[in-house]
């Protein structure tokens, strides 16, 4: 048994692309879903076309520049310029400022400040044109106080995440698609490897008992799979600043139990595979592609049709990254959290049996 | 002498499908048996009936003593096996191999040291035990697998298509191997579609379509069947095969 686990770590450690995989990715995918991919608008680059030319408009654009979300890059002239401006590329949204800005405010007038965005891309157009709205909103109301003043006001606070950050709705996703990445894909690529080398046969008909060579070969991955949670929350913490408002412990638990979740599926896959490219494949397909899809990680799943919606529920990653998200950032406890806990280890249980049946089945006809 | 295999009427469906019908026969401590057959005719079944993989659907069978319905976990304490599939870890040095497969029966690690020296010494590949397998040639990857599959000192191993692939010196130098082993006192279950090989057994059986169809030593068999080789009688039973 200690031989087996010696064994299948020199596996790991003399195969160059593992080692890439196991400890290189948890590490770029949070340096890259940290810093790349975020939500947050940072030195947009917008045009103006200024058809008032005076104080306030300047002042309007002063303001734009200065909350730091928006570049200038290019004054517009007339309307025909608009079109071209949008082909260059160089521009996500214009800006037109109406002739007699100041003097229209001075009277006390309504205006309207047109705002038009390049919505190839839909969620930057929206992104860009509600902290565009914010601004002016703020300017209309400093210029003229009593005149804007609504009946109601809306404030808002945004709990948990006050200052919107990406990164912290990314971390629990990747730890996630790692962990099943590692846990689930690495495990069945490595059974169907002995199946494939011939070298299962020679385990099964030697004296160890199956749950023994099952074991011996998902041990290291666990252990593993746990030292790519810690990196990444370590990660998260170091760099990104992310707290763990919960308890670590339950944290640390509660991955654990998604771990054994996920390796459990990598040993149902790798049952029904019997060469390595169709457990990655399997993997690939049935875990990674739903995992990033429907686990509510890059699209939320409230905005699904429905039969999509019933088909997330099925996905034991949506389960943990509310798990992962309650405990970093509102520091609920299990009280909280033990229906979809129990939804993980059911489906770990589930897992488990179906794997043993089909191990069974599978010695008993061949 | 009360032999090491002992088969009497097995039977193995799968479903409608007689796989193995009623074979019975004896392989005595020792002894080199040729088990043999065409594609399909239902050796591979047999095998993992004997190493305890697959339970007969009928029919009386031991090996080593125990019976292969109560004891199948002591079976596999004694037997060893070796299939034409390479079966060694490609990326895990040659000592680590035997590190590995003496760990998985058992050895204790003071044995497993003197084996693996021992082993090696007589194939005279001392200097490489620390080479990677991905390294070595075939050939010598053979005689490595089937020194791997006597280090825990079985009673009986199973050899399955243990030289396919392999060149005709390398062979000759297996079969030595074999020879040794068996004076050593191991059995030796072999299959093979070498004829050559066929007749280094002492005795031979002969599988058509799930039945044995003959069952002797080489001579005899070609008395029997009036012709020169163990090749014509191969192909004179597998003929008549449906």
């Amino acid at each position: 048994m200690k031989g087996f686990v010696v064994k299948e770590f020199l596996h790991i450690f003399r195969d160059h692309r593992t080692m890439l995989i196991l400890f290189g990715m948890p590490i770029a995918q949070v340096l890259l879903f940290g810093f790349a991919i975020t939500n947050e608008i940072n030195h947009a680059s917008i045009a103006v076309f200024d058809k008032a030319r005076d104080s306030k408009s300047l002042e309007l654009q002063q303001k734009l520049t200065a909350s730091g979300y928006f570049d200038i890059n290019m004054q517009l002239e007339n309307t025909k310029s608009i079109e071209k401006a949008f082909q260059s590329g160089k521009v996500k949204e214009i800006v037109v400022i109406p002739p007699q800005f100041e003097k229209t405010l001075e009277l006390g007038q309504p205006t309207t400040i047109q705002l038009i965005n390049d919505a190839s891309d839909p969620n930057t157009a929206n992104l860009i044109s509600s902290y565009t709205s914010a601004i002016l909103m703020d300017f209309a109301a400093s210029i003229n106080p009593q005149a804007n003043s609504l009946p109601v006001t809306t404030e808002t606070t945004m709990l948990y995440n006050p200052e919107l950050k990406g990164v912290f709705m990314f971390v629990p996703g990747t730890i996630t698609i790692l962990l099943m990445l590692v846990s689930a894909m690495m495990t069945s690529i490595s059974i169907a490897r002995e199946k494939e080398m011939g070298t299962m046969e020679v385990l099964l008909i030697s004296p160890l008992k199956p749950y023994q060579i099952i074991l011996g070969k998902v041990l290291p991955y666990v252990v593993f799979s746990f030292v790519n949670a810690m990196v990444i929350l370590i990660l998260a913490y170091s760099i990104f600043e992310m707290p763990v408002n919960g308890s670590l412990l339950l944290l640390l638990a509660e991955s654990l139990l998604f771990i054994l979740m996920a390796l459990a599926m990598g040993l149902f896959i790798s049952t029904v595979s019997n060469s390595q490219q169709t457990a990655m494949l399997l993997s690939m397909f049935a875990l990674m592609l739903p995992t990033i899809l429907l686990s509510g990680f890059v699209f939320p799943v409230e905005n699904m049709p429905l039969a999509l919606q019933w088909l997330s529920h099925l996905m034991p990653s949506k389960w943990f990254i509310i798990i992962v998200k309650s405990i970093m950032l509102k520091g609920l406890g299990i009280a909280y959290l033990w229906q979809e806990t129990l939804i993980i280890l059911l489906m770990a249980f589930i897992f488990i049996i179906l794997s043993i049946k089909k191990f069974e089945v599978r010695l008993k006809l061949k | 002498m009360k032999p090491v295999i002992e088969v009497e009427n097995l039977v193995k469906k799968f479903g409608n499908f007689v796989a193995n019908d009623s074979l019975t026969f004896s392989v005595f401590p020792g002894e080199i048996f040729g088990f043999l057959g065409a594609n399909g005719a239902g050796k591979t079944t047999t095998i993992k009936i004997l190493c305890g993989l697959s339970a007969p659907t009928s029919g009386k069978v031991s090996v080593a003593g125990y019976d292969v319905y109560r004891h199948s976990e002591l079976i596999k304490k004694n037997i060893g096996y070796m299939s034409q599939k390479f079966s060694l870890y490609e990326d895990l040095s040659i000592t680590e191999n035997f590190q590995f497969y003496g760990g998985i029966y058992g050895l204790s690690r003071n044995e497993i040291r003197e084996r693996t020296k021992a082993l090696l010494n007589r194939l005279d590949f001392l200097k490489a035990q620390n080479e990677v397998l991905r390294n070595i040639p075939q050939g010598w990857k053979q005689k490595l697998a089937f020194s791997v599959a006597v280090m825990h000192q079985p009673k009986v191993v199973f050899l399955d298509e243990p030289t396919g692939g392999v060149d005709p010196i390398t062979r000759r130098q297996f079969w030595e191997l074999i020879y040794e082993q068996a004076h050593n006192g191991t059995t030796i279950f072999v299959t093979t579609h070498y004829m050559d090989e066929a007749e280094y057994c002492g005795r031979v059986s002969i599988m058509v379509d799930g039945k044995i169809e003959a069952l002797d030593s080489p001579e005899k068999l070609k008395n029997q069947f009036a012709v020169n080789s163990m090749n014509d009688v191969f192909v004179k039973l597998a003929r008549a095969a449906k």
